[in-house]
């Protein structure tokens, strides 16, 4: 398993509440380990137990997947599973894999309690592949925690602010 | 009921039937002109899915569809009749209704402010001498409804042929498997919220065909059949009367249907050992209520059977790991709009509509581990008829001399085909 330590808060930050900039640093190592494919590295960002979901377009930020449809609803077993599955060649969607930029702005802290945080986000993806980009864009809710070793993210939401999944069809990348 | 295969004269020259094999031509996935003649053959012919009755709970409801190509409010109004009205002002046209639903006595457009009641009529009141006395008379400003609207089984249609066959009769032997799907609940069914809505850069038909193409899984699916294995932790309980035989159906009038066992767990009714001890019981309960009210045959038929259900043109219904209520529509010879939802029992338990969900997102839809790789591989074939000049025939003959098709082989899309080849030809 890859460690995370180049995480810029990660090993040997002193305690407290991390500053927006750690938060923001964070953000963007995700961004970039997901550019760069390396979802093994991913998925370490998560704790053991963590969610990640995509609700459908116009959904309310408080969408609940057990009495909604979703695009993505992953427990952690599924979520495992998906990054088991996009490094194979089996997953036609992402052999050959696209290309991605995963842009982030607009971070803020907007609750704290005890050693967990809500962060939201602003993001702009783009995807290319077969000569055709897309662009998913939205925001971001990440509910993480604060460890000796760094931080964790216990939830991933992931809201789409276009008005449909329309051209792209599929959200077979992290978005 | 289901019939058997039957071959049909060819009507336009791009379905070609033949002693030995079944071929499509690739030019009818990349033609504008024939896109106009399925727009006018089709589109403007057949009953079209518009909604579920669940959408529409209580008097005063209305839904916005786009529906072949037309924008539609669907509705109910005071007394509780079902509408369809094209979502167009009749003074200059604007949509009169811009959310996606809602509930509304009246309508009223935007523009300029003329207001409908939600049964059509015009409802402005204006100053005396501003309009002719006998303004309306003939219904001018008021609303203008779809021709035909009809519902079975909870399914509502339209058609904008106002002289077409009844729903009923167009349906043929798709009503007994439109019914299939509404016994699943003694209380009736609903759709779930949210819609999944997203396009696919390939022919509408190849969605068509994709749908219920029972010989693809394998290949095409092979890393979801892989989390399947570790997912359901052990064999599924299968009903061993029913046999192990997936067969394909002749619905009639090019509806057709695939439907056998499956591997994977069914809410209504196959339990897999993921759900645990607690979850058999809870299944077998479910079961025992199907048996009670339906009867053995079809409570087995419910429980232990997968459908995937093509009405003819665009309207999938696939009954599998959950159920699944899809249609979709050419915007572009290679391009077409998606919406998918999910069908489930009124009142269903959370931890069950729960499992229902997490089922319907393991395989289906744009996040999903199977559907996606559908996406690539119908956007791939739609990119490769750029060779049709050279390389300008599909084929569709898999199974084609057996008298009882297999759900892996091609008959189901035979018939669709047959149908398609008949309904283009008169329009051409």
């Amino acid at each position: 398993m890859a460690t995370i330590e180049h995480a810029g808060v990660s090993a040997g930050r002193q305690g407290g509440t991390p500053t927006r900039s750690e938060i923001e640093d964070f953000l963007y190592l995700e961004a970039q380990l997901l550019d760069e494919w390396k979802l093994d590295e991913w998925l370490a960002l998560f704790a053991e137990g963590a969610t990640y979901d995509v609700p459908t377009t116009r959904a309310d930020d408080d969408a609940d997947s057990a009495d909604q449809l979703f695009l993505v609803a992953d427990d952690y077993a599924r979520l495992q599973h998906r990054v088991r599955r996009l490094k194979k060649p089996g997953a036609h969607s992402e052999w050959p894999r696209s290309r991605t930029a995963h842009s982030i702005s607009n971070v803020r802290i907007v609750e704290a309690e005890g050693d967990e945080l809500l962060i939201r986000s602003v993001f702009v993806t783009y995807r290319a592949k077969n000569d055709v980009t897309d662009c998913y864009f939205g925001h971001h809710f990440h509910r993480i925690r604060v460890q000796a070793d760094g931080l964790r993210i216990l939830s991933k939401r992931s809201m789409l602010d276009m008005s449909s999944l329309r051209p792209h069809g599929r959200v077979s990348i992290i978005v | 009921m289901a019939t058997a295969f039957e071959k049909h004269p060819t009507g336009t020259g791009w379905v070609v039937e033949d002693h030995d094999s079944f071929r499509v031509a690739r030019t009818t996935f990349t033609d504008q002109d024939v896109l106009e003649r399925e727009r006018g053959g089709i589109f403007d012919r057949c009953w079209l899915y518009i909604g579920h009755e669940s959408e529409l709970p209580n008097p005063n409801d209305f839904v916005r569809r786009s529906v072949g190509g037309r924008d539609l409010i669907f509705n109910r109004d005071r007394k509780g009749d079902y509408h369809a009205f094209f979502n167009s002002c009749p003074h200059r046209g604007a949509a009169v209704v811009r959310e996606d639903k809602g509930s509304s006595i009246s309508f009223k457009c935007f523009y300029h402010g003329w207001s409908f009641n939600n049964n059509g009529a015009f409802a402005t009141r204006f100053a005396a001498g501003t309009y002719p006395d006998d303004f309306n008379k003939d219904g001018c400003a008021n609303l203008v409804s779809v021709p035909r609207l009809a519902g079975y089984a909870g399914f509502w249609f339209v058609n904008f042929d106002a002289n077409a066959e009844s729903l009923e009769d167009y349906l043929a032997g798709a009503k007994d498997f439109l019914q299939v799907v509404a016994d699943h609940a003694a209380d009736g069914m609903e759709i779930v919220g949210g819609i999944q809505e997203y396009s696919v850069r390939a022919n509408w038909k190849l969605l068509v065909e994709n749908s219920f193409d029972g010989y693809h899984a394998h290949e095409t699916h092979s890393t979801y059949l892989e989390y399947l294995v570790d997912a359901i932790g052990g064999p599924a309980e299968l009903f061993p009367s029913r046999g192990n035989i997936s067969r394909a159906y002749d619905l009639g009038n090019g509806h057709a249907v695939i439907e056998g066992p499956a591997p994977w767990g069914r809410p209504v009714a196959q339990w897999i050992p993921a759900w645990g001890e607690d979850g058999r019981e809870e299944i077998a309960a479910i079961y025992a209520e199907l048996e009670k009210r339906l009867g053995k045959e079809r409570a087995e038929q419910v429980a232990y059977g997968n459908r995937n259900l093509l009405i003819f043109p665009n309207l999938v219904i696939n009954d599998i790991m959950a159920i699944t209520v899809r249609t979709f529509y050419p915007e572009q010879p290679d391009y077409m709009n998606v919406n998918s939802w999910a069908l489930a029992p009124k009142g269903e338990a959370r931890h069950f509509r729960k499992r229902r969900l997490d089922n319907f997102l393991e395989f289906l839809g744009p996040g999903g581990f199977a559907t996606p790789d559908d996406v690539e591989a119908l956007e791939s074939c739609q990119r490769s008829y750029r060779n049709r000049a050279a390389a300008g025939w599909n084929d569709i003959s898999r199974g084609m001399l057996r008298d009882e098709p297999l759900a892996d082989d091609e008959a189901q899309m035979r018939a669709f085909w047959r149908e398609w080849d008949r309904r283009v030809a008169k329009a051409g």
